[in-house]
């Protein structure tokens, strides 16, 4: 079905511009933008002057499938993406097995067709993400993996990560990395600090951060593979990543939304919510990690998309479960940053959607004619107060509960069909 | 009356009148406590549960003698040895508790913030008897209390706290209580036992005892845990007692007048010498235990004013 968008604000990331116009959309693609009339047949969907933008592409995204599919399913996940704006999820292999072979990802590929966005999957890097052994690099491209990570688990033994870079690098596949000194790291429930002090909590000092990201770019330097670092959340990591781009070594850096609009204040009195891996890091921070996204040094925003049950939430702090649910509320919150001034359309939608997809080698994040049709739809400045009980995900541990946000999704498009459709824009 | 809060989970949440109102009525519970018939009505028909998640013989007495004193009935339970091994979570033991009606709640837990939680869950008031390294309340208010009758007062005093403030929640709750007062705070402690960001609290920091003890009214001693003492925080058990151990030599640095605290039990030997810890003309350590009783009874009397007037108010039908 041919689908003509017309008075849409359409946001282009790649040529950094917003113009009003009309979009058309056929056999998956975009056909055309910038058409005046609508081809015959199409059925026709008005925009009312709302942004257009290539849909979000979230690199490092928790399924609890397999293994804790009572958390969330491919299903629910998709139905949460798709209502965030979320149009390809790239999965991330710390499940109930890892995702370490190609018997697994086969697995997981097939359940994936369950959801109404794209779903790509990360392999393991060593076998169980235990740090000894890699796994079959080769096989797990041809299974389709995308990138290879052992999440949160830092391998440790830098002759056995040594080998596993070589190898990948043989192979031309991208390693996320997760920079985080394991000792210094060790028990931390919080950023170390006068906060931390205060509430009695252990805490972990951003040289940590640093700290690994020193190890991992040398690595890098030592091996030449493709490397992505997962979070950067404090301002001392920022001058050895600036400096390795700088050097030519293929890096770039990811965050997570929640780093860019939340602080280590937020945690407040001991909310479980809050808890996240790497911890909420204090203003001076966030704020540095805001401007490197704004300028570039960061490349990527992504949501982090970790679903805790209840239970494991519902526990004093340093016992509580670490991540927070944000596919839904990732849009949303990115309007945030829009709001306050630290970043226009295009460039939120950059690093959402344009790098992360170019990073892949993936086709979507453009707003382009022959570009796929994955496309959001959403007005930035609809204020509404977040629900956490309304959220489609499975688990509902979303920091942003009962808070006031600006910015919804109207609708959601992957491969040119709507998968998403807020209230009364529904088949308008 | 002054003393509005609903629980006391830490002295962070008291404003300096409640702080005061706790120790005048705790000062009327030392004179009944001095008396041949100790006893009060305050708590009369109350239930109060001692939960002690974490053993502690001391705390635990202290709390069990004013409820008794006060006429509460008071259970103890050893949840140490009990559900909790079983799997039950924090949560489900607070609300099994909570249906079989308590009015007081005295809970210890080796997690921070885990009373605050337990707090959101019952309909009673909860007194936070120490949590993880986070808060220990009645401690500081029976030390504020133990100064204020030694010295005359509780403001404009140097107060040096001496030796593991990172893991310690009497060190937290006392920093926090004696600033609300308007005292000056000092933080001694070798580096590795100090935590971060302190000094943003308005502490001095000293890692030289000497120093840190100088024209101090009040040296208060921190107990050492064991488990810390062996290459991890500090070298040697005998590198500490020599160099933040308090003993005649590091003493006579304070004012000659400044008495000598310790929050018990003490490692005689390890963060305070023996014969310090028994002159009586500078420990008041053993005054420390009478002020735990006496300041105990106050804050569960004070708490439980403040339940009966809300339960007062809810059966009236007024909101609060």
């Amino acid at each position: 079905m041919t689908l003509f968008l017309e008075n849409a604000r359409i946001i282009d990331p790649e040529a950094g511009t917003e113009t009003i116009g009309n979009v058309i959309l056929d056999g998956g693609l975009i056909a055309a933008i910038g058409a005046a009339t609508a081809p015959k047949g199409a059925r026709v969907i008005d925009c009312g002057g709302k942004c257009l933008a290539p849909g979000i592409v979230d690199i490092g995204v928790k399924i609890g499938e397999p293994g804790e599919r009572h958390r969330e399913s491919f299903r629910s996940a998709g139905l949460a993406a798709a209502a965030g704006g979320v149009t390809t999820i790239i999965a991330r292999p710390d499940t109930n097995p890892a995702i370490d072979t190609p018997e697994v990802l086969e697995f997981v590929t097939r359940r994936a067709a369950e959801a109404p966005v794209r779903i790509h999957h990360i392999s393991a890097l060593t076998k169980g993400r235990e740090g000894r052994e890699m796994v079959e690099i080769g096989f797990m491209l041809d299974a389709g993996a995308v990138a290879f990570s052992d999440v949160d688990h830092v391998v440790t033994d830098t002759k056995v990560l040594g080998r596993a870079l070589t190898y990948a690098r043989s192979l031309g596949a991208l390693v996320i990395g997760h920079p985080q000194d394991p000792g210094l790291s060790k028990g931390a429930a919080v950023t170390s600090g006068k906060f931390a002090s205060l509430l009695g909590l252990p805490g972990v000092h951003p040289m940590a951060e640093r700290i690994g990201l020193d190890r991992d770019l040398g690595m890098v330097e030592m091996t030449g593979v493709r490397y992505h670092a997962d979070q950067i959340t404090c301002a001392r990591a920022l001058p050895p990543l600036e400096r390795a781009k700088r050097n030519g070594l293929d890096v770039t850096a990811g965050v997570s939304i929640h780093h860019l609009t939340l602080n280590d204040l937020d945690v407040g009195d001991y909310r479980s919510f809050f808890k996240l891996t790497p911890p909420l890091r204090p203003e001076e921070d966030r704020l540095a990690v805001v401007e490197a996204v704004a300028s570039g040094l960061i490349d990527i925003i992504c949501s982090m998309h970790t679903p805790q049950d209840e239970e494991s939430k519902r526990l004093p702090f340093e016992e509580a479960a670490s991540g927070a649910v944000a596919l839904e509320t990732f849009l949303p919150a990115a309007m945030r940053l829009y709001h306050a001034g630290a970043m226009d359309l295009p460039g939120l939608f950059r690093a959402m959607a344009l790098n992360p997809a170019k990073r892949l080698g993936l086709p979507q994040g453009r707003m382009a004619e022959g570009a796929p049709a994955d496309l959001v739809l959403f007005d930035p400045d609809a204020p509404f107060m977040l629900d956490r009980s309304k959220l489609q995900s499975k688990s509902k541990n979303t920091p942003f509960d009962g808070q006031r946000m600006e910015g919804r999704v109207i609708a959601t498009f992957v491969a040119g069909k709507q998968v998403f459709a807020m209230g009364e824009t529904q088949n308008a | 009356m002054s003393f509005r809060a609903r629980h006391l989970l830490g002295i962070q949440h008291l404003a300096p009148d409640e702080i005061k109102a706790v120790l005048d009525l705790a000062d009327k519970y030392v004179d009944l406590n001095r008396r041949s018939i100790k006893k009060s009505d305050a708590l009369a028909g109350m239930t109060q549960i001692n939960m002690f998640f974490e053993n502690s013989t001391r705390t635990q007495a202290s709390f069990e003698l004013a409820g008794k004193r006060l006429g509460a009935d008071v259970m103890n339970m050893s949840v140490a040895q009990s559900s909790v091994k079983k799997g039950e979570t924090l949560i489900d033991t607070a609300l099994t508790l909570n249906a079989m009606h308590p009015d007081l709640l005295v809970v210890r837990h080796g997690a921070s913030g885990a009373v605050n939680l337990l707090a959101e869950k019952v309909n009673c008031a909860v007194l936070n008897a120490g949590d993880g390294r986070h808060e220990h309340p009645t401690q500081a208010l029976l030390d504020a209390l133990t100064i204020r009758r030694a010295k005359g007062r509780i403001q404009r005093l140097t107060v040096a706290i001496c030796g593991d403030v990172a893991h310690s929640r009497v060190a937290r709750s006392n920093l926090i209580l004696l600033g609300k007062m308007e005292n000056r705070v000092r933080l001694v402690a070798p580096p590795t036992l100090m935590p971060a960001g302190v000094a943003e609290f308005g502490c001095e920091l000293f890692d030289d005892m000497r120093k840190g003890l100088e024209g101090a009214d009040v040296v208060m001693m921190l107990r050492l845990q064991k488990e810390r003492m062996d290459g991890g925080f500090i070298p040697s058990e005998r590198e500490y007692y020599h160099r933040y151990g308090l003993d005649a030599e590091k003493l006579s640095h304070a004012k000659p007048d400044a008495i000598v605290m310790h929050p018990g039990p003490m490692n005689r030997g390890v963060e305070i010498d023996g014969e310090i810890a028994d002159d009586i003309n500078r420990s008041v350590i053993q005054e420390q235990v009478e002020m735990g009783v006496a300041v105990r009874m106050a804050c569960m009397d004070l708490l439980a004013r403040n339940l009966r007037a809300e339960r007062g108010a809810k059966a009236a039908g007024v909101m609060v």
